[in-house]
């Protein structure tokens, strides 16, 4: 699965809000076509890691490259930046006043100035594909937890990002919604998407990532493959993360 | 009660209603623009503008209309500017309007949540067509019962029109109980004028708050 080609390069990056570090010295390559899983405890920097890589946060030191373009020089166009980085966030985050269809043509039409025809076309294929074909001009206040973050990912995904970024986006659905969610996310790791995916769900983890990160503190403790950071964790505090998802 | 009295003065109250109504309109809409301004400009934090806003809405809310209108009618002049009666009550009633529109405005957009305006960003919108397109339409929903209350609130206002020498209903009545001292048809018509103009104005206001409340979006 792994190619050599790099999408997003993150070096020495460094965050602090005023008190105390938030990231430190966080370096990370993520290549094309690799499903990179980020874990650790709450409070570790993983969604803000995930936020910068977007442009949400401010850095203090270090950079990120987006191809080999460096993105946090201040001169960036986060508009054309943004287009590239698809995101999915934790709470719903749909546009309440917007159909389904107008959430997803939002974008395309006013971004990226597409032709409506075309972009309804490739919207409906994409709801289908996630089981939504029929809510096009629901309400996102008619929608599940889990169906409206369903659509939030076409919504990103109809942008033809390079990545897609994933924070926590099951931490706030019911449990029986969970897994509808997930399996999109693994459907489109499995159709070779590049994926950066904060996540508490470890089995999903193991499934569908070709590299855990393990972050805590606000630094990067351990990568491996996740047959090694679950069957046999390099560090203390892996195993004692890991060991409270065990009854 | 004199009837023929009253029949016979309806087109002074008619004359003095729709000025009442122009001035009033006027100053609403200029209102409503001051007021998204204003509250623009402190949305985005503008530098040293952002404090002459804040000044200007205390200044507004906490001196009451008759005291703008005296001030400008009366004080300006001593001071080399003259303006005449009709802009007078224009800019006094924009003056107060301003600020309680933008009020309105600020408790509609800090309705909206900040992860809004982020995951239009992560679309690629910019954070004026994030404002225009997403926050903005969801504010503008939030603050209508405000804006309605307040549109009401302002057509009130205007009663002290008069103050500054305008033939308004207030006018016309002090005239006529004056000239003829009619005072009971003079001020029943003066009611009833009041209420012609707001009674629908209230009951359009309710339809649309019931509107927006449960209908919301979508449901």
């Amino acid at each position: 699965m792994e190619k050599n080609e790099k999408v997003l390069e993150i070096r020495h990056l460094s965050k602090d809000y005023g008190k105390g570090a938030i990231l430190k010295d966080v370096s990370l390559d993520i290549h094309k076509g690799e499903v990179v899983v980020i874990i650790g405890p709450s409070g570790c920097g993983k969604s803000t890691l995930l936020r910068c890589m977007n442009g949400l946060e401010s850095i203090q030191g270090g950079e990120i490259l987006l191809d080999g373009n460096v993105i946090t020089s201040g001169k960036t166009n986060w508009s054309l930046v943004r287009q590239k980085i698809g995101m999915v966030f934790q709470s719903y985050d749909l546009f309440p006043h917007l159909t389904v269809m107008d959430n997803i043509l939002l974008g395309p039409l006013k971004v990226q100035k597409r032709d409506k025809k075309e972009v309804e076309k490739e919207a409906l294929t994409l709801l289908k594909r996630v089981g939504l074909g029929e809510k096009t001009k629901a309400y996102p206040r008619e929608l599940s937890g889990g169906q409206k973050q369903r659509v939030a990912i076409v919504r990103a995904l109809i942008m033809h990002p390079e990545i897609m970024l994933f924070d926590e986006v099951t931490a706030a659905l019911d449990p029986e919604m969970v897994r509808e969610v997930l399996d999109v996310m693994l459907e489109l790791a499995r159709a070779g998407s590049t994926m950066a995916i904060v996540t508490h769900e470890m089995q999903f983890a193991e499934a569908v990532a070709d590299r855990i990160v393990f972050i805590d503190g606000g630094e990067i403790l351990e990568t491996g493959t996740p047959e090694e950071f679950f069957k046999m964790p390099k560090t203390e505090r892996a195993r004692k993360f890991l060991d409270t998802f065990k009854f | 009660m004199d009837f023929e009295f009253i029949l016979k003065h309806i087109p002074m109250y008619t004359e003095a209603a729709i000025l009442t109504i122009k001035l009033g309109v006027m100053g609403i809409l200029l209102s409503i623009i001051v007021g998204i301004l204003c509250v623009l400009i402190q949305y985005y934090k503008v530098p040293i503008i952002r404090r002459i806003v804040s000044v200007y809405i205390e200044l507004s809310r906490n001196t009451p209309l008759l005291v703008q209108l005296f001030f400008l009618y009366f004080g300006l002049p001593k001071m080399g500017i003259k303006i005449s009666s009709e802009a007078c009550a224009v800019i006094g009633l924009t003056f107060l309007g301003g600020s309680y529109m933008a009020e309105s405005f600020r408790s509609g957009l800090e309705s909206v949540d900040k992860i809004q305006t982020e995951s239009a960003l992560s679309l690629g919108l910019t954070k004026a067509k994030a404002m225009r397109y997403v926050i903005l339409p969801q504010a503008l929903s939030t603050s209508i019962p405000a804006i309605c209350a307040n549109v009401i609130f302002l057509i009130k206002e205007t009663s002290v029109f008069s103050a500054v020498a305008l033939a308004d209903l207030m006018f016309v009545a002090k005239d006529l109980i004056g000239l003829y001292y009619k005072t009971d048809e003079a001020l029943l018509m003066l009611v009833i004028s009041y209420l012609i103009i707001l009674l629908p104005a209230s009951i359009f206001a309710s339809y649309l708050e019931r509107r927006l409340r449960y209908a919301g979006f979508g449901n």
